[in-house]
């Protein structure tokens, strides 16, 4: 992309918030995306990302708050805002009684793409997804993987600069997964702004910037780096052992001891004023005594985990 | 309003109509089966009623009065009997509509006094049959007592009665007194406010339930394309059902023609929009498709059948119900329909239910336009 879009952020989002009668489903949440920026957002199930999503394509109308996609306030010139927008909807919504080239040529059509350019757009969207020689299957008959790499191919047929996916990747193949990310790179290289949301971990790796999301307000955000030195208030324990059940039970129980999570067959012990030999002494005392225990680097879903919890913990405490 | 997003609206629509088989068959199956099975099912024309007959005197009079019965295509003896106990179960197990019972002393008191009476006994759970069956027998009893009194003054050697004032009608544009010629042209319109409603009122509501309306109002497509991109399809299917309809009424049920084919295509156009701004209301206003061909079917069929003067004329209801037949639509396409056919009537002679159709169109279009938000609240 050229022009003003990198002059102008791609995305603004200002006290953006929305209620559904008395709930609260966004909260006075801000954030700004730039051009060939890839911003994930994460967090838990109804933690509100959908709902910010679909605000800021104009399908929601925000309690308050502005939005500015490409410099143009949705909220005045909605058309106009969607112009520049692709989105993918959580759910897959192409149109499975028509075959690949009739949805490509519907959102061609749709979003005005010039018929002399549409025949490249389309080839391109058909080659990204992989369905060369395909064009003519019905898409309902199109296995996961291609629906959701065809679904992308028809929200970027009109090159827009701004891209929203909304759990693009969920009920999708850990290569499918690979290959659209591989792809979204791509998009993001050519200056296209894409906001995602994922609650797949490792997703959040793949993106410049995340932000982590609960109860629809803006937790932390950051480069995934950043995100990973996010003080957390005490020292990351990697503890493996046999009894890792009987380990997690005495170990919550303890004291000097915030958190504790199961890590595959391992467990995450996140100290509050133990250290390692106290944690030692804690097992022994309860009959484990193969433990081996070591600090480590807290990962992306430590701190998720510890930001989305903590906040919980204080409001249910009196 | 963009031609390019009406074009792909309209095309989408086309293809995907094309490729389901419900709304196919409602599309192209359902005109020609209703058409067919409602044009012989539905006849207001009583004929053939089953009769049953006693003759309990069995002389040459009676079995003349008898023969007259047989000779009418109104009445079909079906059962003689010879006792009350028999002609009472033939009534009550349906065998028959209608028995009549002559006297033993009938000839002889006809020889006697001159007078006569015979018994008609008739089922009438169905008063509209029993009364047009009662008619027929008495006009058959008319036609044989007045040739008894033929027989009897030329026997005499007397002139034969004058009958001093008689009516002479003349049946106009129905001059068969055929039901179907008056039933049929209401057909069609029964069928396309029918057809027409069903297939819009799953436009809409189809995307809502496959999920694809979120992706489509996150696009810069406006809300009156939407409209129109999806009416436009059916707008030609709905003249093509119009087309089979109108030819089977008169090729196959042989309904006279005497108006204008030009008249006949205004006006269905005209009523094919109400018809699918109809549907395509209901189905901007309900999401899931059952539920919407289901009120569309509750919206059209029974108003259309009931107060549209398809069947039942409209100046022979209580006058509140006369009030609210206005609101029907299919009231004016049935009387343009009607007029076309059997009186010729043009244009100019039709300018009423015309206009009437022409505001039904715009009010329901101008509701339809308004209805469908660009939002997912």
């Amino acid at each position: 992309m050229s022009g003003p879009a990198n002059k102008t952020p791609a995305i603004v989002a200002r006290q953006l918030t929305k209620r559904f009668g008395g709930f609260l489903a966004v909260d006075h949440v801000d954030f700004t995306i730039e051009p060939g920026e890839i911003m994930g957002f994460i967090g838990p199930n109804g933690a509100g990302k959908s709902t910010i999503i679909r605000m800021l394509c104009g399908l929601l109308r925000p309690s308050e708050g502005q939005i500015l996609v490409a410099g143009i306030d949705v909220a005045r010139q909605p058309e106009a805002a969607r112009q520049h927008i692709g989105y993918m909807s959580q759910k897959f919504s192409l149109y499975g009684d028509l075959s690949v080239r009739e949805n490509l040529q519907f959102f061609g059509g749709i979003y005005r793409v010039p018929p002399e350019k549409l025949a490249a757009r389309m080839r391109y969207a058909v080659d990204m997804a992989g369905l060369t020689g395909r064009e003519d299957d019905l898409v309902s008959a199109l296995a996961g993987g291609w629906k959701q790499r065809l679904a992308l191919g028809c929200a970027i047929l009109h090159n827009p600069p701004i891209l929203f996916l909304d759990e693009p990747t969920s009920g999708v193949d850990p290569i499918s997964r690979r290959r659209f990310w591989d792809l979204i790179h791509d998009l993001a290289a050519n200056g296209v702004a894409i906001l995602v949301t994922t609650h797949y971990m490792d997703e959040a790796e793949y993106c410049d910037r995340v932000v982590l999301i609960n109860q629809g307000r803006i937790v932390a955000s950051g480069s995934p780096a950043e995100l990973k030195h996010t003080p957390l208030g005490g020292q990351m324990l990697l503890v493996e052992c046999n009894a890792t059940g009987k380990a997690l039970h005495v170990l919550t129980a303890a004291k000097g001891i915030r958190d504790v999570a199961a890590f595959g067959d391992a467990l995450h012990v996140l100290t509050d004023g133990a250290d390692e030999a106290a944690v030692r002494a804690l097992l022994t005392a309860a009959g484990i005594s193969d433990a081996r225990i070591s600090p480590i680097a807290p990962g992306l879903e430590d701190v998720f985990v510890n930001l989305v919890t903590r906040p919980a913990l204080a409001m249910t405490s009196p | 309003m963009n031609i390019t997003r009406l074009g792909a609206m309209a095309r989408n629509e086309l293809v995907q109509v094309l490729r389901d088989p419900r709304s196919l068959m409602i599309a192209l199956l359902m005109p020609f089966v209703q058409m067919l099975l409602l044009g012989y099912g539905v006849s207001l024309d009583i004929k053939h009623v089953p009769l049953c007959t006693w003759d309990r005197e069995g002389s040459q009079r009676s079995e003349a009065l008898l023969k007259g019965f047989a000779a009418t295509q109104y009445f079909e003896i079906v059962k003689v009997v010879s006792d009350y106990p028999t002609l009472t179960h033939a009534i009550d197990a349906g065998q028959c509509g209608i028995a009549i019972v002559i006297p033993p002393d009938f000839s002889l008191r006809l020889n006697d006094s001159g007078k006569s009476s015979v018994q008609a006994i008739i089922d009438a759970t169905d008063d509209n049959t029993a009364s047009v069956a009662a008619g027929y027998a008495q006009a058959v009893v008319a036609t044989f007592s007045a040739q008894v009194q033929l027989d009897t003054s030329s026997t005499q050697g007397m002139p034969a009665v004058i009958t001093p004032l008689a009516v002479q009608s003349r049946v106009w544009f129905n001059e068969d007194l055929d039901s179907k010629d008056f039933i049929i042209p209401g057909l069609v319109a029964m069928i396309l406010a029918l057809v027409g409603a069903q297939l819009t009122s799953l436009t809409v509501s189809r995307e809502w339930e496959r999920g694809t309306m979120e992706l489509l109002i996150s696009t810069p497509v406006t809300p009156m394309e939407v409209m129109l991109g999806k009416l436009l399809p059916y707008f030609g299917i709905g003249l093509l059902d119009a087309g089979l309809c109108i030819a089977l009424a008169l090729f196959w049920f042989q309904v006279p023609f005497r108006g204008t084919f030009f008249t006949l295509f205004v006006t269905t156009a005209l009523f094919l929009v109400v018809v699918l701004g109809i549907g395509y209301l209901i189905s901007v206003s309900i999401r899931s498709q059952l539920g919407a061909s289901q009120i569309a079917l509750l919206l059209t069929m029974l108003p259309t059948t009931l107060l549209s003067g398809y069947t039942f004329p409209i100046d022979q209801m209580p006058k509140p119900i006369q009030a609210v037949t206005y609101l029907v639509h299919a009231r004016y396409y049935v009387t343009i329909l009607k007029g076309v056919f059997l009186k010729g009537l043009g244009m100019a002679q039709l300018t009423t239910p015309i206009l009437a159709l022409t505001l039904y169109a715009a009010v329901i279009t101008f509701l339809a336009a308004r209805a469908f938000h660009k939002t997912l609240e």
